[in-house]
C-alpha cells in the first residue's frame, strides 16, 4: 500500500484513473488477492455499516453504563433545528447511531477503529442516500478511505492511546472527506485537499473518555468529526485548495500525538474525564456496573 | 505492510478493538491449548484490562472467545449468561503481572477433560494480539496464521523432521522462528502455516522422543 497520498495521487493522474482504482490495484498486489475478492470484503463491510446505522436509529439501545444511547433517534424525531431536512442533520444522526451501537456491544466495522467507527459510514451512506449514489461507487469510496487510513497508519497513528482522538475520529474525518469527494466526482487532487482540510480541523484533539470507556465524549465526537468532514468536502468540491499537502498535515498529527501528554491519550487522566462531573459519572456508573455484577 | 482491509475492518462487536475484539481473540487462542471449550478457567486481568475491562466488555469477550465465539459474534454481549447456562466454571481475578507486562495482559489457566494449560497474552491495539507465554515457556504467537508451537531438545535435524511431518500432511510453512537459550538446551519453534493442520499433525509431532511439548493454535485474525 502507498505510504504517501501524494504518490497515490500522482499515480492516479498518470493513469488517468481514480484513487480507489490505484488503491485496489496496490492491495491486490500486496496481499495476493483479486480485486473482486477485495471488493467483496468491502461490500460486506458496507452491509455491516448500514446495519449499524439502521440499528442505532431505532433509539432503544443503551451502553452498559447507561451513559450513552438514544440520541441518534432524536435527530430523526426531535424538534427541528436550522438544518432540519438537510443531509447535514442526517449525517449527524447516522454518526451517533453507529457509535451508540458500538457502545452497546453491537456489531460495527472498526474503520479505522471502533472508537472512530461512526464517521465514515455516516458521511458515505448519508451523502450517497442524498445524492442517489449506487453501491459500487460506495465500495470504491471505501477503498479510497482505506488508502487514506493506511497512509495515516504508516506516517502517524490510528490509536487514541498513541496519538489522541485526532488519530481516531480525526483520521476518520480525513478518510471520510477524501472518500466522499471521489464518490461525488472530485479529482484525485481534490481528494487530497479534502483529506488535508478535514485532518487540519482536528489537529490537537485529545482522547479523554470518561472512565477510559468508548462512550463519552466518543459518541458525540464521531458526530462532530463527521461535521468537520462535511465542511472539508464542501470546501474541496468548491475548488478550495489547502496549501499544506495532506501528507504533511498527517505528519503533523503524528508529531502532535507523540508529544501529547499521557493524560490525553485514553487514560482518563485529563480532559473531560478529569472534570468533576466526569469523575463523578465514571465513579457512579462503574460502581453501579460492578454492584450489578455486569 | 498495512492492508486496506485492516483499515476498513475488522467487523466486530463493540466497543473497543483492543478491549473487546482483542480479548475475544485471546480467548479463542487459549481454548486451542485444551482442544475445545474449557470446563474450568481462571482468568487473571492485568493493567487496563483490570481497570476498564468491565465497561468495555473484556470479561464477556474473553468468556465468549473461550466458548469459541469470534469477535463479530453478537452472542458476545450475553456470553456471561451463556456460560452460566452451559454450567461452565470461569472465575475472574484482578492481578498485577509486573511493570514489564503490556497494559492489556491476561493470564488464563484452563482445564478440559483432564487436560490443563496456562497462557499469557496481550491485546496490542486495533484487535491485534500476542501470546507471550504457554505453560511457563516464553513464545510469540500473533494468531495471524495457524500456528504450531513446540519445545524440543536442541538436536540435529529437528527442523527437517518437523518440516517433513508438515509436508506429509500437505501443510505449507509460511514462517518459522527458531530460538534457544543455550547450545544443547531447549529449542523453541514457532511455525506459522497457511493451511489448518489437523490434531494428528500435532500428535505426530508430540510422539517424537525429543519433543517436550507441542501445541496447535488457530488463526484468529479476520
Amino acid at each position: 500500500m502507498f505510504r504517501s497520498l501524494a504518490d497515490a495521487i500522482r499515480e492516479a493522474e498518470a493513469q488517468n484513473t481514480t484513487l480507489s482504482a490505484v488503491a485496489l490495484a496496490a492491495e491486490s498486489k500486496d496481499q495476493g488477492r483479486t480485486v473482486a475478492d477485495i471488493r467483496d470484503a468491502l461490500r460486506r463491510a458496507l452491509e455491516v455499516m448500514r446495519g449499524a446505522v439502521d440499528r442505532g436509529l431505532v433509539g432503544d439501545l443503551r451502553s452498559s453504563s447507561e451513559l450513552v444511547g438514544g440520541d441518534a433517534a432524536k435527530l430523526r424525531t426531535g424538534p427541528a433545528g436550522p438544518l432540519a431536512g438537510t443531509p447535514f442533520r442526517d449525517v449527524l444522526a447516522r454518526a451517533l447511531a453507529v457509535q451508540e451501537v458500538n457502545a452497546a456491544m453491537g456489531v460495527i466495522v472498526a474503520a479505522p477503529t471502533a472508537g472512530g467507527a461512526g464517521v465514515l459510514p455516516a458521511v458515505l451512506t448519508g451523502l450517497a442516500a442524498a445524492r442517489g449514489i449506487d453501491d459500487e461507487k460506495l465500495i470504491d469510496a471505501l477503498a479510497t478511505a482505506g488508502l487514506i487510513g493506511a497512509v495515516v497508519a504508516e506516517r502517524a497513528s490510528l490509536s487514541g492511546a498513541e496519538g489522541g482522538c485526532q488519530a481516531e475520529t480525526g483520521a476518520a474525518a480525513g478518510m471520510a472527506a477524501g472518500a466522499a469527494v471521489e464518490m461525488l466526482g472530485g479529482s484525485p487532487r481534490q481528494v487530497g485537499h479534502a483529506t488535508a482540510l478535514a485532518q487540519q480541523g482536528t489537529l490537537g484533539l485529545v482522547c479523554d473518555p470518561l472512565g477510559g470507556l468508548v462512550e463519552l465524549p466518543c459518541v458525540f465526537r464521531n458526530a462532530t468529526g463527521a461535521a468537520i468532514a462535511l465542511a472539508a468536502i464542501e470546501m474541496a468540491m468548491a475548488g478550495i485548495e489547502f496549501a499544506i499537502p495532506a501528507d504533511e498535515v498527517i505528519d503533523t498529527m503524528g508529531e502532535i500525538g507523540a508529544s501529547m501528554d499521557v493524560r490525553y491519550r485514553e487514560t482518563a487522566g485529563g480532559g473531560l474525564a478529569a472534570t468533576p462531573t466526569g469523575r463523578r459519572l465514571a465513579r457512579e456508573r462503574l460502581y453501579e456496573l460492578k454492584r450489578a455484577g455486569g | 505492510m498495512v492492508s486496506l482491509l485492516d483499515i476498513i475492518g475488522p467487523v466486530m462487536v463493540g466497543p473497543s478493538s483492543s478491549h473487546t475484539a482483542g480479548a475475544c481473540r485471546l480467548g479463542l487462542l487459549a481454548r486451542c491449548l485444551v482442544g475445545g471449550t474449557p470446563e474450568k478457567a481462571h482468568i487473571e486481568l492485568h493493567g487496563s484490562f483490570a481497570r476498564t475491562g468491565e465497561g468495555h466488555g473484556t470479561d464477556k469477550a474473553l468468556v465468549g472467545g473461550l466458548m469459541g465465539f469470534r469477535p463479530d459474534d453478537e452472542r458476545l454481549r450475553t456470553a456471561l449468561e451463556i456460560m452460566e447456562r452451559e454450567g461452565l466454571d470461569y472465575q475472574f481475578e484482578k492481578t498485577s503481572l509486573g511493570d514489564d507486562a503490556h497494559p492489556n495482559t491476561v493470564r488464563i489457566t484452563l482445564e478440559r477433560g483432564g487436560r490443563s494449560s496456562q497462557m499469557v497474552g496481550a491485546s496490542l491495539g486495533a484487535g491485534r494480539v500476542l501470546v507471550t507465554e504457554i505453560d511457563g515457556y516464553p513464545v510469540e504467537v500473533s494468531g495471524n496464521l495457524h500456528t504450531i508451537v513446540l519445545v524440543a531438545n536442541d538436536v540435529k535435524g529437528s527442523v527437517a523432521r518437523i518440516a517433513g511431518i508438515l509436508a506429509d500432511a500437505n501443510v505449507n510453512i509460511a514462517t518459522l522462528k527458531l530460538s534457544r537459550k543455550e547450545r544443547g538446551g531447549d529449542a523453541f519453534m514457532v511455525i506459522e502455516v497457511d493451511d489448518q493442520p489437523g490434531e494428528e499433525v500435532r500428535d505426530s509431532i508430540r510422539t517424537l522422543p525429543w519433543v517436550t511439548w507441542a501445541f496447535r493454535l488457530d488463526k484468529v485474525s479476520a
